[in-house]
């Protein structure tokens, strides 16, 4: 997008500008449009489960951005060369399945032959103009809760492998398969600075984008982070994603990873996630409490970093 | 396990892992892997430290070669 200059539109309240989890278009000054895109290769063989964790993935945008998802289209690229119909039914039933939990109608979509599977949804919500949480809009004093865990790529890719143990797989589908929505209603009732889900940047990268250049740090306390089943252990095998390295190399030097944080731990940060958490900016002193709600309510999460002033923008790992 | 050196250029991960993994579990104690990305140095290096064996890199044009080794 960058060599692409788009007109200036009053209404236009979250753009392209800022990397941010969803477009947001003002239509009153009660409601504003929510619009996003998102569409994944197969993370897992089961055609149901794929459905319902590429909608989960989709729609999990739209409660980023602190709004509600009301209406959704299909959007498939399939091989029917390779695949029978059966699988491609089979996906959409695990969509609508999400869809249907959600409240979200599907109006539709679109498909077209393809060398390779992909299904996700063209997603469109609606959030009051004043109450739209943004990416980059950390402040100093704020703390960071993460919500699920952390390792879908490096499962995927155990996986992938054939070394996944047998035990690993129903967290790993359970965490991808759940909808942010509950956590993404239980946010708005505290004082959130910013707000964004965890997916294919990592851990870190997402980090990255909070902190949108300013000068402040980021404190990550890596005995906080919660992490799937196994998943250290993979990394430690080496069964990491492409997608780990490209991460690492995008947060560069942003990023500091202490000399006691284990390796395999710091590869987990740069990890692609899919159908990831939230990760929530607010106020350290109501932080504790969201967390207790959040957890009260089923939703795993924990605090796991600090915001605070600093000379250049950071990522302290520690 | 009598193949001295596994050619594992142009895998993509998580294979070259896959094929190291399979030769240690098989009793190899000395061997070379061959890889042409970082990712897969990278990766087989954390799988063959994870086996408690050494690992040495050598570079050779857009290959590297990970000697393995007790």
């Amino acid at each position: 997008m960058k060599d692409i200059t788009l007109p200036e539109n009053s209404r236009v309240i979250v753009g392209t500008e800022t990397s941010d989890d969803a477009g947001v278009y003002r239509l009153t000054d009660t409601i504003a449009l929510v619009q996003t895109v998102d569409y994944i290769t197969p993370i897992v063989d089961d055609p149901y489960t794929f459905g319902m964790i590429a909608a989960c993935n989709s729609l999990s945008d739209v409660y980023a951005m602190g709004g509600d998802p009301i209406t959704a289209l299909n959007v498939v690229c399939f091989p029917t060369k390779l695949f029978s119909l059966d699988r491609l039914s089979g996906i959409l039933k695990g969509g609508l399945e999400i869809m249907n939990l959600a409240g979200v109608q599907l109006l539709g979509g679109h498909s077209v032959d393809d060398k390779e599977l992909k299904y996700g949804l063209s997603v469109t919500g609606i959030v009051h103009p004043d109450r739209v949480l943004r990416n980059n809009t950390i402040r100093a004093g704020n703390s960071l809760v993460l919500t699920k865990r952390l390792g879908t790529g490096i499962i995927a890719t155990a996986v992938k492998a054939g070394l996944l143990e047998d035990d690993h797989y129903a967290p790993f589908a359970a965490s991808m398969t759940s909808l942010n929505m509950k956590a993404g209603k239980i946010i708005r009732k505290y004082p959130v600075d910013a707000c964004t889900d965890i997916t294919g940047f990592g851990f870190a990268g997402h980090l990255k984008e909070m902190l949108g250049g300013k000068s402040m740090k980021i404190t990550v306390d890596s005995a906080s982070l919660h992490l799937l089943p196994g998943v250290l252990d993979y990394a430690g095998m080496g069964l990491i994603p492409a997608g780990m390295y490209r991460n690492r190399d995008f947060v560069g030097r942003l990023c500091s990873v202490g000399p006691n944080v284990d390796r395999a731990l710091a590869d987990v940060l740069f990890d692609p996630q899919t159908s990831g958490g939230l990760c929530i900016s607010l106020d350290s002193a109501r932080a504790d409490d969201l967390v207790r709600e959040l957890t009260d309510n089923g939703i795993e999460a924990s605090i796991v970093a600090a915001v605070s002033e600093s000379a250049n923008p950071l990522i302290e790992v520690i | 396990m009598s193949a001295k050196q596994i050619d594992a250029r142009g895998l993509s991960c998580p294979q070259p892992v896959v094929l190291t993994q399979k030769a240690i579990s098989e009793g190899g104690e000395s061997f070379d892997v061959l890889v042409n990305s970082n990712v897969s140095k990278e990766n087989v290096v954390r799988c063959v430290e994870k086996n408690r064996m050494k690992a040495e890199i050598r570079q050779d044009g857009e290959d590297y070669i990970i000697s393995v080794s007790r």
